[in-house]
């Protein structure tokens, strides 16, 4: 019946995937995994009305045009990672380092902290180099993400308007800087559901200092809460709530569910709410997440020369600093993008992985070759770890930030000497490699002091609209109702980059 | 709030078209070219001038005085409790549907005590409930809750979501508001006391204003309208270091126009903050008349006795000049406007909207809220009536209780709608009197259970055919486990506490702006509308069972069913805890005691007995239990018995 099927393609969309009514005492944690996509595709095409049919089915529906990406893992560097010291080199702004600006260019800008009268312009001393067959110029200190530069594109013109962190990173990952809006994760999977049975399809992994919107910028907004980002923890239970509660047997928790099962498919009968089943579909979908998820997370199953290539084990070699985490973020951060790979390859749809912070206003020399050697090893092993085993096509990488730092050097009353840059919201840097981007490219251009954008500029809402065209989505169709409006990630802005697409 | 989205065609980026459209309008050449070239302006969906939405405003039924419909003669009468009844019948009728039975009357006592203070009913309330058999009997119980203590908190809560009410600021630094509670107690009080919505509204929107007006006014009261006032100053604040606070000035006074909107009139006014309203017949400068009401008043906090402070406003001697923000951005400032009223909503009244105020003295905010109780009454009181009816069945009469305007869902029942509102004003604007016309409803008394005759031709229930199962909401569910474990405290007001925040989700948060500690203690066992909302960190609890975000407006909850849900209520300590507590009283080894045990157990979690079927099913559950873990069949059956369906439900 044509209804009935809508609704359940709706209802998986809804609730990840309903399963069948097997019970949970028997799953074997081998036929689970089974499940899920890529470590076994399937070898027989869906039979109609299974859940996996459906979520094509689903998929079909919402994809707007043939998609490249599948999945994405979105590098989140909270902060305003400072674009002139690693991505977008200005040797003639070191030239005229200690030199006044132009009034033209600080007459109508808004600072958070600089004091527009005495501040002078403060070039890169880090030396650049090129990579890549493309010869792409980035910094000294990405050597590993820089190997693998012609699989990125490199945007040297992004803009946007928020020039503080939180409302920065609510437009960066919620195209917009009101609190309340669905995260870009959220979007992707309401549009495209799960193809994990056992995951949720938006993780989010944190590392280094907290997030500082708190989970604001993971939030489903509008959306229903089950597109919500769920934080995964590197190590220990990998979901809050996981694990069954300390003097609470497996055995004796099953019987318990099994009970469950069959009282509440009992009074589904009897009182007819679809609701039920789709409840019953959720107790099933948390025991297979319980024995999922630490499998996910166990690192011990990766073979030593892969936790060697990400540098799980490394230690920080003696460097320490508040700003960028601590000693601990080297593996933290190294775990997180292992464990993104093995996320993309059980089918989770959205990792996000976030690092804070590169917010360097002061010791900014220091702190920058921290962050950098905290991050370069594993997003470089990463996406080569991606492209040998052919997920990087649909998987698209993404290294983003609030904003950028400002060609200036920051003289904010109270500190004894510059030592970094203040906020830039006018230029700043971002890449994007996998999933459909064409690779080797450097995108736009700012003015010789890295100010203004001088050649194709790049909105926060055009970068999400080509992310989205990314996996076949129309960022202007791609719509939900709300409050008597249809609400979209991109607002009421936005156009696809196409060049930057493959 | 923000505008509506438009739909450029490839060759006109929207930048163009908007620059266009403003230098266009601007100018007396401009208009010429925006009568020659409409074209130009097609090729985005442009936005409508003020005398076409007007023009649409004109046939729209939320915007038309109310109707005094004749009550519907009905062909059963005998089914008929309240006049309620007779619109919704009359409408089963015309579809020849015939209504559901009554549900039980466990079911019943259950559902009118969760819909009415967000508990369920103690297993003594329920002896007696079904012991009374005497006429009136379900009248007696109606006024047994509202009259609760704990009204005022189930029906404060759905303000308070309205208020979008917090403990903290919002954004990075989300700095700590000590005092929000004073707020959250006097909305409690308020409705606990049935304060008439007219008032209320005076007092939530201008209490510092009618405190200060008032002289003579006894010192509580004054203390009390100035508390009342903090409804807009529930907005967030963002102190990051570095902040413009300019800028925030401007989007704080955007958000309480788009916020009273929402929540009065049943209008998404922040769509025209940018351009004249889409589709509603609001305009841009309509839209900074309405601003300029709230930028005269200046936020001031007073102290309000026992050392306690509540937010509040003042009305600024010299009120700053009102400006037009083109397209929105407070840094392009336009013509100057004065506080005024939307021209459109002048159907609503027989006489000139906003004579209140002499023509000598600029127009405040207590004008404003005059305006909303008097001029557009008609409109208030239909957005209010629905909010409870959304309460009562988990769908409003009108399902977009946000839009009440062009593009929102019409009334399912639209002289149900009109009846409900004119007899509220009638009636002094009692909240609960038409909770009383609703309950005693037969329509409101029907089973839950589903029609599968009727799946077909109305899915949805929308002819309220039966009632509505709804799962219970986030705070209920949570209060309603600690009640039925012995556990719950049921002081009422006071400060917030801090529940337990797991280590990980507080460092997330904090970033070293502020810091979380956990509150131990009987204190964590309050209710959960008394639990500390961060705004940046909402409590993962409460979250994941979808309670509001306090961070804008919320008019109606989404009911989710995820599977973290289900790991919440197995593994949450909280729960857990519950589970345990109840298992301690369940005799599982003892085959004399467990069917009563059971049987106690059951009354205490779902008000009624086990049926055979299920007595035999967890009797079985708890010897198996025993066998693979000696000791924990108690607790596993409490478990059990706590994710039932049936108990996460409100039937």
């Amino acid at each position: 019946m044509m209804p009935d099927f809508e609704s359940m393609v709706q209802r998986t969309r809804r609730d990840f995937l309903v399963s069948g009514s097997r019970g949970i005492g028997g799953l074997a944690l081998a036929a689970l995994l089974d499940r899920d996509r890529r470590l076994a595709p399937a070898k027989e095409p869906p039979r109609p009305g299974s859940p996996r049919s459906t979520a094509i089915m689903a998929e079909r529906l919402r994809s707007h045009f043939a998609p490249r990406a599948k999945n994405c893992i979105f590098l989140y560097m909270e902060g305003g990672v400072s674009q002139l010291d690693l991505f977008d080199a200005k040797p003639r702004l070191l030239q005229l380092s200690g030199q006044k600006p132009p009034d033209s260019l600080t007459e109508k800008a808004r600072f958070p902290f600089i004091q527009k009268e005495s501040a002078v312009l403060l070039g890169s001393p880090h030396p650049f180099r090129r990579y890549g067959q493309c010869g792409m110029e980035l910094s000294q200190w990405l050597p590993s993400i820089g190997a693998c530069a012609d699989e990125i594109a490199l945007v040297r013109s992004m803009h946007t308007e928020a020039f503080n962190h939180h409302p920065g990173e609510l437009l960066m990952y919620c195209g917009s800087m009101m609190l309340g809006r669905p995260s870009v994760g959220s979007w992707i999977t309401y549009a495209l559901g799960s193809e994990s049975q056992n995951l949720p399809g938006y993780v989010v992994l944190t590392a280094g200092r907290a997030a500082s919107g708190g989970n604001t910028m993971f939030s489903s907004g509008f959306l229903p809460s089950n597109y919500a980002g769920v934080m995964f923890r590197d190590r220990g239970e990998p979901v809050r709530d996981l694990a069954n509660p300390p003097g609470w047997s497996a055995e004796a928790r099953h019987l318990g569910l099994d009970a469950l099962r069959d009282l509440n498919t009992q009074h589904r009968k009897a009182v007819g709410d679809p609701e039920i089943a789709a409840r019953i579909a959720s107790y099933e979908l948390a025991a297979r997440m319980q024995l999922a998820a630490p499998e996910l997370t166990d690192l011990d199953r990766e073979p030593a020369a892969m936790r060697a290539a990400y540098g799980v084990d490394r230690d920080a070699g003696g460097l320490t600093t508040y700003r960028g985490g601590g000693p601990d973020a080297f593996k933290s951060f190294a775990r997180n993008c292992l464990m993104a790979r093995r996320m993309v390859e059980r089918g989770v749809r959205f990792v996000a992985i976030h690092h804070a912070s590169w917010d360097h206003h002061n010791d900014l020399d220091s702190d920058l070759e921290f962050n950098c050697r905290v991050v370069d090893q594993p997003v470089g092993a990463l996406l080569r770890d991606l492209k040998q085993r052919g997920l990087l096509d649909e998987t698209l990488v993404v290294w983003a930030s609030e904003f950028g730092r400002t060609p200036l050097g920051e003289n904010r009353p109270g500190f004894a000497k510059v030592t970094g840059r203040d906020h830039h919201p006018f230029a700043f840097s971002l890449w994007m490699a996998g999933g459909g981007i064409r690779g080797g490219q450097v995108y736009g251009a700012t003015d010789e002091l890295g100010w203004n954008i001088e050649r194709d500029p790049v909105h926060v809402n055009d970068f999400h609209a080509t992310l989205l065209h990314c996996f076949g989505l129309d960022h202007e169709r791609l719509t939900y109702r709300y409050q008597g409006r249809d609400f979209r990630l991109t607002d009421v802005a936005g156009s696809v980059v196409r060049p930057l697409v493959a | 709030m923000r505008p509506p989205p438009l739909q450029p065609r490839r060759f006109f980026s929207t930048g163009f078209l908007a620059a266009a459209r403003d230098a266009l309008t601007r100018s007396v050449t401009g208009m010429i070219w925006f009568c020659l070239v409409p074209a130009i302006l097609d090729a985005g969906e442009r936005t409508p001038t003020a005398a076409e939405l007007s023009a649409a405003g004109e046939r729209h039924w939320a915007f038309a005085p109310l109707s005094s419909p004749a009550v519907p003669a009905v062909r059963n009468p005998a089914w008929v409790r309240t006049p309620v009844d007779l619109f919704v019948l009359a409408r089963l009728e015309h579809d020849r549907v015939r209504p559901s039975v009554s549900a039980q009357r466990e079911t019943l006592l259950r559902r009118l005590s969760f819909d009415l203070i967000g508990l369920p009913p103690s297993p003594a309330e329920m002896e007696a409930w079904l012991a009374d058999t005497a006429p009136g009997a379900w009248e007696r119980q109606v006024e047994r809750l509202l009259a609760s203590p704990h009204f005022g908190e189930r029906w404060g809560r759905h303000w308070l979501d309205l208020a979008r009410y917090a403990d903290t600021s919002g954004y990075q630094v989300d700095r700590e508001r000590p005092w929000a509670w004073v707020y959250r107690d006097w909305v409690i009080n308020a409705v606990n006391a049935d304060l008439p919505f007219d008032q209320f509204t005076r007092l939530q929107l201008a209490g510092d204003l009618l405190a200060a007006r008032a002289p003579g006014m006894p010192v509580e009261q004054v203390r009390s309208a100035q508390a009342a006032a903090g409804f807009h100053r529930m907005t967030l604040k963002n102190y990051e270091d570095g902040a413009d606070p300019i800028e925030d000035a401007a989007r704080i006074g955007v958000e309480r126009v788009a916020s009273t909107g929402l929540v009065w009139l049943g209008l998404t006014l922040g769509c025209a903050q940018c351009h004249n309203h889409k589709y509603d017949p609001v305009t841009q400068r309509e839209f900074f008349q309405l601003y300029a009401f709230f930028d005269a008043a200046e936020e001031q906090d007073v102290d309000v006795g026992d050392g306690s402070v509540a937010y509040s406003f003042h009305e600024r001697a010299v009120p700053p000049q009102t400006r037009i923000h083109t397209r929105g951005d407070f840094r392009r400032p336009s013509d100057v406007v004065g506080p005024a009223f939307p021209a459109s909503l002048q159907r609503l009244t027989s006489r000139p909207m906003g004579v209140s105020a002499d023509g000598a003295r600029r127009r405040d905010r207590a004008d404003l809220a005059e305006w909303l109780v008097s001029d557009v009454a008609p409109l208030s009181a239909r957005v209010a009536v629905n909010q409870v009816w959304l309460h009562l069945f988990g769908r409003g009469l009108v399902a977009t209780t946000e839009d009440f305007g062009l593009r929102g869902e019409a009334p399912s029942h639209p002289e149900l709608l009109e009846w409900l509102a004119s007899e509220f004003i009638r009636t002094g604007w009692r909240r609960k009197e038409v909770i009383r016309w609703i309950v005693n409803s037969a329509t409101y008394r029907q089973s839950s259970a589903a029609r599968p005759e009727l799946v077909a031709t109305d899915p949805e229930n929308r002819h309220l055919s039966r009632q509505n199962r709804l799962r219970l909401e986030a705070e209920v569910l949570r209060d309603a486990t600690l009640d039925v474990a012995g556990l719950l405290r049921r002081e009422v007001g006071g400060k917030s506490f801090r529940p337990v925040m797991p280590p990980d989700v507080k460092f997330l948060g904090t970033a070293g702006a502020w810091t979380w500690t956990d509150d131990a203690g009987p204190v964590l066992f309050r209710r959960s509308l008394y639990s500390f909302a961060q705004r940046t960190v909402p409590h993962p609890l409460l979250a994941t069972l979808d309670q509001a975000g306090s961070s804008e407006v919320c008019t109606r909850r989404e009911r989710s069913n995820t599977p973290l849900q289900s790991l919440t209520l197995l593994n949450h300590p909280l729960f857990v805890g519950a589970a345990e507590a109840l298992g301690a009283t369940i005799r599982s080894t003892d085959p004399a005691h467990l069917p009563e045990d059971l049987e106690r157990l059951f009354r205490q979690l779902l008000s009624r007995g086990p049926m055979p079927a299920e007595r035999a099913r967890l009797l079985r559950l708890v010897r198996e239990v025993e066998q693979v873990q000696p000791g924990a069949g108690g607790r596993v059956l409490a478990q059990t018995v706590l994710n039932l369906d049936e108990f996460l439900n409100r039937e």
